[in-house]
């Protein structure tokens, strides 16, 4: 502190600035802590206590403690379900973290081609999808490989292929890939635009310096661009991985909540769904959802973890 | 001037405003001193336009101080709404209820009321009353409204152009099927398996009763006398399985409204149906349809169909307007909504027992089955759909996977039964 600044300094002496409470702070924390503590931090809260009861057929709660989680890991009729619900999710995520961030890496490097025209109209067009109702897209792509009146095995014949053609969503083999590929073409502008901006970041001098070097385009992609993206992929990976895991709405606008064929396509989203509001006859039960529920949160805190810990903290951001 | 003149323009429409504010406060309040408004939860919004213009008008020529306002969810989400409603204190006074536990379960919970004392229940069969009834039968906490019948829905020109007759018998089924085929212009069965419920209701209960013998077969099960590995279930499962050739170009990926559309373009011969795709039909097909009876194994076999008690009404029970609600119900038991439901939305039965006439002609075929064959519900909505594994999503899954040709029905048939001992004591032994 300056000399200049230190009369105003003891002047605020003759109220005790040191021990006063920092109001300030907690009147601009306070509404985005309202808002969060009543609609997240509350309701997280509540489904946790929620899956600690259970509900017997007039409706009364009970505490039970542990034992709907204690049904859902151990007893078959509920285990199997929610193992394969996981199995399929972590194929649906895998597919994600390959596909989905794989092209959006080599689209974003694309547009940031130095000589690329046109390059806004294809950054928007590749986006557009993510701003699409998830119903509108699984319409759409229901239509399109539809086996009776689809485009997909017109088009594969004219190009005759249409050997290749099978009812894709509804073998049990291909639908979750077919499902997976559907979501992954509406959200791959996320990462795109993502890494796009983190690869506009990196300053020219960087490249032509590694360029002088001698570095050829792959040596300036592998060794230079690439780290300095790490921290933006480690933040794409994070972000696919949660979304994966809160999924549901895409399996339920294309299959149904039955998830079928034989819940080929069915994810933790769609089992959460079946257990909290049932299905058909299944009477839903909010107390055993609230177990999934909880499963889902701890599962992807488990992830999210994995990530802070073992990713996050040997990344290394660079500024320039 | 021209400021005056806003002035004087804008102390007007104030003075318009606030009378016609009154006057609304008004005509509310003597609204509310003189009507009761009743709001009816339901999933069938393809019906809103039937309520709103037929259904709720006649209710209203006899009983003009009650108002009544018809609110629908999609049928997926219905039961998911209206709990969540039901639970804020928010749902509308009369409930339409699903057939059995759905409904059961509201009622132990105090959502709904008896109905025991509502004048017009005496209208309706033990049967009728069934599905909304405790399982002791002593208490009917819905009235019920209509059922639906299952048959198969034919192309009756290009059975005339192949020279084809309705099918009484599987082997005559088969026959066309096989001839429609060798044709080749046309899919011989318009059924799809990606929605799973068309395999196990339009085919599993459809064609299944007349394996187990309707009621009989149904309350064995029940009792645990029989299994589903028993040889009428499978024998249902297999029969299901040779439907496979005959279906469209991928019907494992084909959902209920491209079944619709094929049947209705023309392309496919035989739809596999509810009754409720009657009114779909008759609006969308330019060709000439009719309808012919689940076929029966042998010659001379005593049919069997499935009457499904579908859909019937009851009173929230923390309604305000509750004499009101037992007075609309009441009226629902009437010969006369009866009347109207039925021709107003052909593929829904009245279940009173009063006589009424169905007008549209393949409708009145489908009704008419109930004179010549024995009605039964399906076999998994009774009780059997308690426990988890829940039956009716087992039977679906299974069903269609028996079509995909990825199950055998002997399969199928075990995983039913094992998910069903696995918690119902009469099928442990």
């Amino acid at each position: 502190m300056t000399d200049l600044t230190a009369p105003s300094v003891q002047a605020a002496d003759a109220v005790p600035a040191r021990s006063r409470f920092p109001l300030h702070i907690a009147v601009f924390l306070a509404p985005a802590l309202a808002i969060y503590t009543l609609f997240s931090i509350y309701p997280l809260i509540d489904t946790i206590r929620l899956s600690l009861y259970a509900g017997d057929e007039t409706g009364v709660r009970s505490f039970v403690g542990l034992q709907n989680f204690y049904t859902l890991l151990t007893d078959p009729n509920w285990s199997v379900q929610f193992w394969n619900a996981f199995r399929n999710n972590l194929i649906f995520f895998a597919i994600h973290m390959v596909v989905q961030n794989g092209i959006g890496l080599g689209l974003a490097m694309l547009l940031s081609l130095p000589r690329l025209t046109g390059g806004s109209v294809y950054r928007t067009l590749i986006f557009l999808p993510t701003m699409l109702s998830v119903v509108i897209i699984g319409f759409i792509w229901q239509l399109m490989l539809n086996p009776l009146w689809g485009i997909a095995p017109s088009l594969l014949k004219m190009v005759g292929l249409g050997g290749f053609f099978g009812p894709w969503l509804g073998q049990e083999s291909t639908a979750l890939l077919t499902v997976s590929l559907i979501s992954v073409w509406q959200f791959v502008g996320i990462p795109m635009m993502l890494i796009y901006a983190a690869l506009l970041n990196i300053p020219d001098d960087l490249l032509d310096a590694a360029t002088v070097d001698g570095a050829g385009p792959f040596s300036v992609f592998w060794f230079v661009r690439l780290p300095l993206i790490l921290p933006t992929l480690g933040v794409v990976s994070i972000l696919t991985f949660v979304a994966n895991f809160n999924a549901f709405d895409l399996i339920y606008a294309i299959k149904g909540a039955l998830a079928g064929p034989n819940f080929s396509t069915d994810i933790l989203g769609t089992f959460f769904y079946r257990t909290f509001f049932g299905f058909q006859l299944q009477v839903g039960s909010p107390t055993m959802g609230a177990a999934v529920a909880t499963a889902m949160l701890v599962i992807i805190l488990i992830g999210v973890l994995i990530y802070l810990f073992g990713v996050q903290r040997r990344l290394q951001r660079h500024t320039f | 001037m021209k400021t005056l003149h806003s002035k004087a323009f804008r102390r007007r429409a104030g003075q318009l405003l606030a009378t016609a504010s009154v006057v609304a406060a008004a005509l509310a309040f003597a609204n509310a001193a003189s009507a009761q408004t009743l709001t009816i939860e339901s999933w069938r919004n393809d019906d809103a336009d039937v309520w709103n213009t037929k259904i709720i008008p006649a209710f209203n020529k006899k009983h003009p101080n009650i108002k009544v306002q018809f609110k629908a969810d999609p049928p997926t989400e219905y039961n998911a709404a209206l709990n969540a409603r039901l639970a804020g204190g928010t749902a509308g006074d009369l409930i339409t209820c699903r057939p059995f536990d759905a409904s059961l379960d509201l009622f132990k919970k105090g959502n709904l009321v008896s109905v025991n004392d509502v004048k017009g229940l005496e209208n309706f069969s033990d049967v009728a009353k069934s599905a909304w009834s405790t399982d002791d039968g002593k208490t009917t906490f819905c009235m019920p409204m209509a059922s639906v019948i299952h048959g198969f829905v034919y192309n009756k020109e290009i059975f005339d152009e192949l020279k084809l007759a309705p099918p009484k018998t599987v082997a005559e089924f088969h026959a066309v099927l096989d001839k429609i085929k060798a044709d080749g212009k046309y899919t011989p069965i318009a059924m799809g398996t990606a929605d799973q419920w068309e395999a196990a209701t339009m085919g599993f209960q459809n064609i299944g009763v007349n394996y187990w013998k309707g009621e009989e077969g149904r309350k064995a099960l029940i009792e645990g006398k029989q299994k589903f590995t028993d040889k009428p279930y499978v024998d249902a499962f297999k029969e299901l399985a040779s439907w496979a050739p005959y279906m469209g170009d991928g019907y494992k990926a084909q959902k209920y409204p491209d079944t619709q559309n094929l049947f209705t373009l023309g392309r496919a011969a035989i739809y596999p149906a509810g009754s409720w795709d009657v009114p779909i039909f008759r609006k969308q097909a330019d060709f000439e349809f009719d309808a012919f009876a689940p076929p029966v194994v042998n010659a001379g076999d005593k049919c069997y169909i499935s009457d499904h008690t579908d859909i019937a009404i009851g009173i929230n029970a923390k309604s305000q307007n509750m004499e009101a609600a037992k007075t609309f119900l009441s009226w629902v038991a009437s010969p006369e909504f009866a009347e109207i439901y039925a021709n107003e939305l052909p593929g829904f039965f009245p279940l009173s027992k009063a006589k009424v006439d169905v007008k549209d002609p393949v409708a009145a075929k489908f009704v008419g089955w109930r004179g010549t064959c024995e009605s039964s519900i399906r076999n998994s909505y009774q009780i059997l759909s308690r426990g988890t594994p829940n039956l009716e999503n087992e039977l679906w899954n299974v069903s269609a996977q028996v079509m995909n040709g990825a199950m055998k029905p002997e399969e199928a048939a075990k995983k039913a039964e094992d998910g069903l001992a696995s918690w119902y004591e009469p099928h442990k032994k």
